[in-house]
């Protein structure tokens, strides 16, 4: 919990349940939403619970009182009446839960059906002039689409605009943000627990699912299928900006690639990242594959491959031992790498921002 | 026609190995169910120890996934079904007046196979480390490309023992329909047997679609199938509906024979009739019809779409009715009475309020879209061990205690007994309780490790300490058996608790075939019937006679043995290197099982008969 300040938290109606509710710039618990989504999902888990301490309130009265009460005392032989049953109580309990079902039934088709909404470009359809409508609204709106693949054991987030970033996503504060989900090998799942609910990530199924942060901040995501050994380590950030910054943010990474300097050391590094052929698996700028995360913006990332703390240090033992970290990822080991050409890449590794451009 | 004279100069194994008695094959069906219990018990400790601190290296993500998975595939399959099974090869013959069940040599038979089967899948270890996805073993992280030799252990191992349960299934069916004494209408059943009947045909119906996508896994593991890979024009998600519409039957197949054992204890110890036995039965029946039309909501975030979650989210809150009829009925069962708190009552009695804490969670995870929070995280672990322990292991320990002394003679120390139960029930809601909140703050299910500075810590610190008290708990039970075995005074009446159902009019210990005259049932639990119109003693329905018994039979053993020959033989595909062809271990296993099967088809058998003076000598001796 250091350098963040543990805050207790009380959860209506289960007094007993205190919490220390991590919070500070990493959003995460979702007992504190910072969504419509996640703020429905917490109403109504509350709801739920109110409705429940009701049933479980009923039955623990009735069964200490049964417990205390009606103890056979020693040396009691009597046998009790012989009771076999009761119409009116079989029928009380069957027809309160029904009433108790159906006050959680109503709002769980209507939520079932409010998160299932799609992006206003696919609403609409009935008609083509609506359609058309509807799309010129959309891209009036600018509603943001994200196509999410997930990897063993990093994100991939593919932005309309055409460039990919990895591990950390960026969304606009305020408005429902669409993403497209699928996966490249195993099953994944997306989550963002202080933004709303999961959706699994399925090789050859595409999910929808929206999410919106109505603060901006940075929220952690987890992956939350098993995918591998690695999939405790499978983190990823959310990081909401204001519009304008939005924008600005993907003006950046949309932009031709800058290459470093010419003889500095962050331009040996670039030489490095070519000749260790880095660059076939790990794009910048659009420039390589993406095999592996794209590195566009890796100096603004806060941790190195979604969990490790940045420093030179990590990222050096990283590129030297990937296995070291996250068991079962596809990167390539380079354990023989001199020194020199580690510092240089480690160099270049760390210009590779689009804040800086600002 | 051979006497039993000639059975009892053969060894004590030879007798194991052979018997088609149902008492034996109960005894065998505990320990070996009780065997794989501790030995899942032990890794569910080791991975609490993993998780005792954040990002602790005691397991590695590989070790600790292999972990999780032989946990939930040996705690579903190979400890908690052979236990239920157990209490129901024991108790359901006793309990409606028969010989043995209906066949005895398939009851062998179901019970070798489930055994052979177990081992095979715990082989694995031996072969470069067990199965690693999961107990529900989702495509593509358990096929060929991602998953190694264990997930052929799975494969083959689950199929085997599945046709053990099945078959065991299958028999008790006959058996509750076909061997009840004269008087014992299915209306007058303990509940007990008709859980039993529920349940065995719940295995028939969703055994048999694990048993078929089980096929289908290998057949893409072993030789190159493509039913789940996307790549291929295969569809990942078919597993997931394969694997549930059998797993989620498979969660009541295991809690409603726990909910019988709930309902014959209760009653016992209260000295009442089961209160609303009729809508206990019925309520039983619509559970069971239930469960298989809510598999869906394990998948709620595949994203089948708003209209099949809705309906699926329906009927399964549907599941919380007839499970509260059941609960207020046990409840109104000791409103009245006059209740004795021994173990097997603590055990039953505190089941009820624990089992109404995971059957709200399980209402709450029904609501859809807040279950796109609670999927996959701990709040799902922290509900289903409610279920799991709160409801079936309770159960288990409250028909162990109860059962007992008509088991082995003699009852269990209740001293022991007591701190074994208070030990288990602490360390239970200390461990569990808190994970429903470690799920809501973020922590999925089956992560290896947990980052620093998420709050955390100190959640995992108590459940992990929790884990160490139940396991005290299982050492204490543990301990208690081998003491009692020593000290425990010799039980010689037919009825040490003063209970209710037709077991307890059986002399102590029984007798190889049960009931020297079939009993003649008058009324719902005959015996307090008989106590309290009667002069306490079940009247016979036919006079003494010569009593025919089924010969014990050495090819149930042959047959599973061979069964596993076979599935090693499969895995041996896989293998690099295999010593022997893959082929020749097939084609033993093939000779094996369907050789004895031959045997067994061909030689007539037809058993041996008890004489008439025997039987009396005999019941002299235990009355």
């Amino acid at each position: 919990m250091k350098g963040r300040k543990g805050l207790l938290r009380f959860l209506p109606l289960t007094a007993i349940l205190f919490l220390l509710a991590g919070c500070g710039e990493e959003r995460l618990t979702a007992l504190d939403p910072y969504g419509p989504q996640a703020q429905w999902i917490l109403d109504n888990m509350i709801l739920s619970l109110y409705v429940m301490a009701l049933v479980i309130i009923v039955v623990f009265v009735l069964y200490f009182i049964a417990v205390v009460k009606f103890r056979r005392k020693p040396g009691d032989d009597e046998i009790p009446k012989q009771v076999e049953g009761s119409k009116a109580l079989e029928l009380t309990w069957t027809i309160i839960p029904i009433i108790l079902l159906i006050i959680l039934a109503v709002p769980t088709v209507a939520g079932t059906y409010y998160f299932a909404e799609e992006p206003p470009e696919a609403a609409g359809s009935s008609g083509e002039e609506e359609a058309e409508e509807a799309a010129a609204e959309a891209a009036e709106e600018g509603a943001v689409v994200i196509d999410v693949t997930g990897h063993q054991y990093w994100w991939q987030f593919d932005y309309p605009q055409g460039f990919t970033a990895g591990n950390e996503v960026y969304i606009p504060v305020g408005e429902k943000v669409w993403f497209n989900l699928t996966s490249n090998d195993v099953i994944h799942s997306f989550w963002v627990p202080a933004l709303g609910g999961k959706i699994d990530t399925i090789p050859g199924v595409e999910n929808q699912m929206w999410l919106q942060a109505d603060e901006p901040g940075v929220y952690k995501g987890k992956c939350a299928e098993l995918c591998g050994p690695s999939h405790a380590l499978m983190d990823f950030k959310v990081v909401a900006l204001e519009r304008d910054e939005y924008d600005a943010w993907v003006e950046n990474m949309s932009q031709e690639e800058e290459l470093p300097e010419e003889n500095t050391v962050a331009s040996e590094g670039r030489q490095v990242f070519e000749d260790q052929g880095c660059i076939g698996c790990h794009a910048v700028e659009g420039q390589g594959s993406a095999q592996g995360p794209t590195l566009t913006n890796f100096a603004d990332r806060e941790k190195i491959a979604g969990v490790i703390d940045f420093t030179d240090e990590n990222l050096e033992e990283w590129i030297r031992d990937p296995q070291s970290f996250k068991q079962g990822n596809n990167m390539q080991a380079y354990p023989n790498m001199s020194d020199e050409e580690m510092d240089a890449i480690i160099e270049y590794l760390k210009t590779l921002s689009v804040e800086d451009g600002e | 026609m051979s006497t039993a004279a000639a059975t009892k100069d053969k060894s004590v194994l030879w007798d194991w190995l052979t018997t088609v008695d149902h008492k034996k094959l109960a005894i065998l069906y505990l320990v070996a169910g009780g065997l794989f219990f501790i030995k899942a018990g032990l890794m569910a400790v080791f991975m609490r120890i993993q998780l005792m601190t954040a990002e602790n290296d005691f397991l590695t993500g590989q070790t600790f996934n292999e972990l999780i998975t032989m946990h939930g595939t040996i705690m579903l399959f190979l400890a908690a079904t052979p236990l239920i099974f157990a209490f129901m090869n024991f108790v359901i013959p006793l309990q409606i007046g028969a010989r043995d069940v209906a066949f005895p040599f398939v009851n062998a038979l179901g019970f070798w196979i489930f055994f052979f089967g177990g081992l095979l899948l715990s082989v694995s270890w031996f072969f470069g480390g067990g199965p690693d996805a999961g107990w529900t073993a989702y495509v593509p992280l358990s096929s060929g490309e991602y998953a190694d030799l264990g997930l052929d252990f799975y494969v083959l191992g689950l199929q085997v023992s599945g046709i053990g349960t099945l078959v065991s299934g299958i028999n008790f069916i006959v058996t509750i329909i076909n061997m009840r004494a004269p008087g014992m209408t299915m209306m007058r059943m303990p509940l007990f047997c008709w859980t039993g009947l529920v349940i065995s045909i719940l295995i028939v119906f969703a055994f048999t679609p694990l048993a078929a996508g089980l096929a289908l896994l290998m057949l893409d593991r072993l030789f190159g199938g493509q039913f789940f890979i996307p790549d291929m024009g295969g569809n990942a998600v078919l597993w997931q509906h394969i694997f549930w519409i059998f797993g989620h039957p498979e969660v009541y197949i295991l809690v409603l024979p726990a909910f019988g054992i709930i309902s014959e204890v209760v009653p016992a110890f209260s000295r009442k009739r089961l209160f609303g036995y009729t809508a206990m039965v019925f309520a039983t029946l619509v559970i069971a019809f239930l469960g298989f039309m809510v598999w869906v909501h394990h998948m709620f975030t595949v994203g089948l779409g708003p209209i099949t979650n809705s309906v699926f989210a329906i009927a399964t809150m549907g599941i919380a009715v007839p499970t509260g009829i059941k609960i207020f009925n046990w409840l109104f069962t000791m409103w009245g009475g006059k209740i004795t708190f021994n173990t097997a009552m603590l055990c039953a009695s505190s089941f009820v309020p624990t089992f109404v804490l995971g059957g709200v969670t399980g209402v709450m995870l029904a609501m859809t879209p807040v279950d796109y929070l609670y999927h996959d995280t701990y709040f799902v672990v922290a509900h289903f061990h409610y279920i799991i322990i709160g409801g079936i292991v309770l159960g288990l320990l409250a028909g162990l205690y109860y059962w007992y002394p008509k088991m082995f003679g003699h009852k269990l120390n209740e001293k022991l007994g007591m701190l074994m139960f208070w030990l288990f029930y602490i360390g239970f809601h200390m461990t569990f309780f808190i994970q429903h909140i470690l799920g809501l703050i973020g922590m999925p299910r089956r992560v290896y490790t947990y980052l620093e500075g998420q709050g955390m810590e100190t959640m995992n610190l108590i459940s992990s300490i929790g884990s160490f008290v139940m396991g005290a708990g299982i050492l204490v039970l543990l301990i208690n058996v081998v003491y009692s075995a020593f000290k425990a005074e010799r039980i010689t009446v037919n009825d040490p608790w003063d209970a209710r159902t037709l077991e307890w009019a059986t002399p102590t210990p029984i007798p190889e075939y049960n009931f020297a005259q079939t009993p003649q049932v008058r009324s719902l639990d005959p015996l307090f019937y008989e106590k309290m119109h009667g002069d306490g003693t079940i009247k016979p329905a036919e006079p003494m006679e010569d009593i025919h018994m089924p010969n014990g039979s050495i090819l149930p053993f042959i047959i599973g043995l061979g069964l596993f020959t076979w599935g090693f033989g499969m895995v041996m595909i896989n293998m690099e290197n295999p010593i022997i062809p893959p082929a020749v271990v097939i084609g033993v296993g093939f000779v094996l099982t369907f050789g004895s099967m031959f045997i067994r088809s061909i030689k007539e058998d037809h058993g041996y008969h008890i004489p008439v003076e025997q039987v009396k000598k005999i019941e002299k001796e235990v009355s």
